[in-house]
């Protein structure tokens, strides 16, 4: 073997350490390359069938016909660009589905994925990813309990503005025992992506804004159709 | 001639990762919430010890003294990267349960100890044994703390183990008492460290007990040989 040829006194010379740390760092990097060829394709189908799975949730089957996670639009809201995805059934946009981040207890943030319809009532809300206290802030979650269904049908007028909050709050949505900043938390997040559409709505279902006049057509941010 | 024989007895008992040397802690307290939880992290940290054993073992002659905890890392390090890719893409069930825990195995500090004490001063076949009997005796402390924080806690044992297992394991998910209201301290952190605490003070007294036996056994034996006047 090249290790027993290998003098000790070779082994300490700092150009030996230089080489073997360079060849191992070579050879993983090479190994770690080929194994991202070859996963990454798999990888990627994997990570849009979750979304397929999760945009399935909130969406219902009967609104489109399209492929859903393919039909996406970007819109830049405050900064930030947030991917919507369009639910179409006879090339018209029925619904559309996109996530938002709210802050949780702790410093952590969830992620709740919302579904939307023409007339801009809830068709679904669901929080994909948590880090809630197990037991209190986990009644997000469908499995823990059917609270997050209590947002299905509502409209931004549904319940009115003042009525988005908690019940502790004076609004019109439960809070958990023991538990008040999480579901305050994905109220909120759930208003905001009810304004989001309301605002830019015209964009969203892929329509001209002469038809329907949005508010950003107003203001003049987009140019008038001929 | 390799004890594989003791190999095993100090894995899986004797100088099991988590009862005796008490490392890998961090990994522990984070995904011990049910039992099923441990026993995929258990099963991922044991393919990558068994692998980063033997890639160190056959290395060992190449590997300089003064260099070799950064060349450990690099290994490692990649290994657990490896690990992380091929599970997401093709064990995407499992992927989802542990995600965010695979990464950690990285810094199980478990997985740098055998390479230090064992593997990098062994042959290739005694450190991949060793790899293995190490990574079972974790594996083995895991389902058993994430078992008793999953039934003290929630009621349940192996729950969502066919998400894990595939759903020919279905038959283990068992649940022990319905409508439990749930005992929340045994599921976050503090749970872990009462559970392991409890169970590290069991080992303790049976061994104790043993070691009692065997020296009153050793007593009468030698009261019995001795010559009586």
């Amino acid at each position: 073997m090249i290790g027993e040829r290998l003098t000790p006194e070779t082994r300490q010379t700092v150009g030996y350490h230089v080489a073997l740390l360079g060849g191992v760092a070579l050879l993983v990097s090479a190994v770690i390359g080929i194994a991202d060829a070859l996963t990454r394709a798999d990888i990627a189908q994997r990570q849009l069938e979750d979304l397929q799975a999760t945009l399935q949730q909130v969406v219902p089957a009967k609104y489109y016909d399209n492929d859903l996670v393919r039909d996406v639009v970007v819109v830049q809201d405050g900064g930030r660009a947030l991917r919507v995805y369009r639910a179409r059934r006879d090339g018209e946009v029925r619904a559309v589905s996109f996530q938002v981040s709210a802050p949780g207890y702790g410093n952590t943030a969830m992620l709740i994925v919302l579904g939307i319809d023409r007339a801009g009532t809830l068709l679904g809300v669901r929080v994909v990813s948590h880090s809630e206290t197990p037991g209190l802030g986990d009644k997000i979650e469908t499995r823990r309990s059917d609270w997050i269904l209590g947002f299905d049908g509502r409209s931004l007028n549904d319940p009115p503005p003042a009525g988005w909050g908690v019940k502790k709050d004076g609004g019109a949505f439960d809070q958990f025992t023991g538990a008040t900043i999480t579901p305050r938390s994905v109220v909120h997040a759930v208003k905001s992506g009810l304004e989001f559409f309301a605002a830019h709505r015209a964009e969203l279902l892929d329509e001209s804004p002469t038809l329907l006049p949005s508010p950003r057509a107003e203001v003049g941010m987009r140019e008038p159709q001929p | 001639m390799t004890d594989y024989r003791g190999i095993f007895a100090d894995g899986l008992w004797r100088n099991n990762v988590v009862f005796a040397q008490m490392l890998a802690l961090c990994p522990l307290m984070a995904v011990t919430s049910s039992a099923t939880n441990g026993l995929g992290m258990g099963l991922a940290t044991t393919a990558v010890l068994l692998t980063a054993n033997i890639v160190i073992a056959s290395l060992r002659h190449l590997i300089a003294q003064e260099v070799r905890i950064p060349v450990f890392i690099l290994l490692i390090a990649s290994l657990v990267t490896l690990a992380d890719m091929m599970i997401n893409a093709w064990l995407h069930e499992l992927y989802k349960v542990l995600g965010l825990f695979i990464p950690l195995i990285v810094v199980n500090c478990a997985v740098l100890g055998r390479a230090e004490s064992f593997a990098s001063r062994q042959p290739v076949l005694a450190s991949a044994a060793d790899g293995l009997a190490m990574g079972l005796g974790m594996t083995l402390a895991m389902v058993a703390i994430g078992g008793c924080r999953e039934i003290l806690g929630s009621a349940t044992l192996f729950a969502q183990a066919s998400l894990l297992l595939g759903d020919g394991f279905a038959f283990l998910e068992t649940t022990l008492i319905q409508d439990y209201k749930g005992f929340l301290l045994m599921l976050l952190p503090p749970g872990g460290f009462l559970v392991l605490g409890f169970l590290l003070a069991g080992k303790r007294v049976m061994e104790q007990r043993r070691e009692r036996v065997k020296s009153a056994a050793a007593a009468v034996a030698g009261q019995a040989g001795s010559p009586t006047n």
